[in-house]
């Protein structure tokens, strides 16, 4: 079984030591590796507590978001050899905690493309931090917010979070959002795969935050699968540094639908699922990203799905 | 991996399914695509892909996280999958 990693991103003094200290102190969370890239004023007090220092390797594609970092992917190979020398506790989970302003997808990139950290861990989730005081200051928060699986909006204690909740909503439909004070949040909540069904998506077409907007696109007929992965790999390799993320409930014809998930240019692999939840078989489509014009993904889907 | 010549077998999430037939169905496609661009691609032992353009530069591209990349390179330009004449094309 793959040992799981969430990633945890947010803006610098949002919050994200807080909620990993936190979760750290729940009894479910004791066999928990962390990986930080620096050690913060609020200090995580953890006996498998691992820093690295951020090193990047630029893929021959010469694409940003396909780099491999290196430190991780060498620090995830070492914490298996020493686990499986005895040397350090057993561990079953991995929390890997990012600066401020690093690009989550390099990571993402790590977890899916290097041979050894592939076979023996999985993405869990990614988590954001959002400050209620200050909101979505930067681009990179607003890029972070964007690409999360779980947005935590924390200091709710200190301001009003429902504005900010409402422009979270809408600019990342695909997320679930979480409140927490002091990092007060129960961990079921954050691990564990806290994949959203994409049917539960409410949309409002056209708003967004720094020109990051959603989109959903619904397809009546069924998808050629091969076609479809032709599709999207061509417009992620075109237009992949403006689409931050891409989330689908397909059908492509089995009883029950493929669940897609991808950041920049990066896919998970698809998870095929038993049965659709209820009569409604369209596939649906989400993306988050700047400027994408939903109707010319569709006119190119429909023509490509007849290739 | 291929136990002929070592290649590492491709595991991109666009070809996972199908087998061999898969992917020859999907080198059929993705040549109806790349024929707009003037570029073909061929299977090379089912391991990776050979493309090539009509002046007789080519490349290896290993897998479909790859392709896209290489086709850009060898038609330098971008290809993208929304513009209208590459649409017109197809349809």
């Amino acid at each position: 079984m793959k040992t799981p990693v969430t990633l945890v991103t947010g803006f610098l003094g949002s919050g994200k030591t807080t909620l990993i200290s936190a979760l750290l102190r729940h009894p479910d969370l004791g066999e928990t590796a962390v990986i930080v890239n620096e050690l913060g004023e609020v200090g995580i007090d953890h006996h498998l507590l691992r820093r690295v220092d951020e090193r990047t390797v630029l893929m021959p594609s010469g694409c940003l978001c396909c780099t491999l970092r290196g430190d991780l992917a060498d620090e995830l190979r070492d914490l298996l050899s020493r686990r499986d020398r005895g040397e350090i506790p057993e561990f079953k989970r991995v929390v890997v905690e990012t600066t401020g302003l690093a690009d989550p997808a390099p990571i993402l990139f790590t977890l899916l493309s290097e041979p050894v950290v592939r076979h023996h861990y999985e993405l869990d989730g990614l988590v954001a931090t959002v400050d209620a005081v200050h909101g979505l200051r930067h681009e990179e928060s607003v890029k972070q917010a964007a690409i999360a699986d779980t947005l935590v909006v924390t200091k709710a204690d200190a301001a009003d979070a429902a504005e900010l909740e409402h422009r979270l909503a809408r600019l990342n439909p695909a997320a679930e959002i979480v409140e927490a004070s002091f990092g007060d949040v129960e961990p079921a909540r954050l691990l564990g795969r806290p994949q959203r069904d994409p049917r539960d998506i409410r949309i409002e077409d056209g708003h967004g935050h720094d020109g990051i907007a959603a989109c959903t696109l619904f397809l009546d007929e069924q998808l050629d699968w091969a076609a479809f992965g032709i599709w999207l790999t061509m417009l992620l390799q075109s237009r992949g540094g403006d689409i931050l993320r891409v989330k689908g409930l397909l059908d492509a014809g089995g009883s029950g639908p493929v669940l897609l998930n991808g950041v920049q240019h990066i896919v998970h692999p698809p998870v095929h699922l038993d049965a659709w939840p209820d009569d409604d078989r369209r596939s649906r489509l989400v993306f988050i990203g700047r400027g994408i014009d939903p109707h010319a993904l569709r006119r190119s889907l429909a023509v490509f799905n007849r290739l | 991996m291929c136990g002929l010549c070592g290649v590492l077998l491709s595991d991109h999430w666009a070809e996972q399914d199908g087998g061999r037939r898969g992917r020859a169905l999907r080198v059929a496609l993705l040549n109806r695509v790349l024929d707009h661009f003037g570029l073909r691609l061929d299977d090379w032992s089912g391991s990776v892909y050979v493309l090539r353009d009509r002046k007789g530069a080519s490349a290896v591209v290993a897998d479909m996280g790859s392709l896209w990349f290489e086709a850009e390179r060898l038609a330098c330009r971008k290809l993208d999958p929304l513009d209208p004449k590459l649409l017109a094309a197809l349809a």
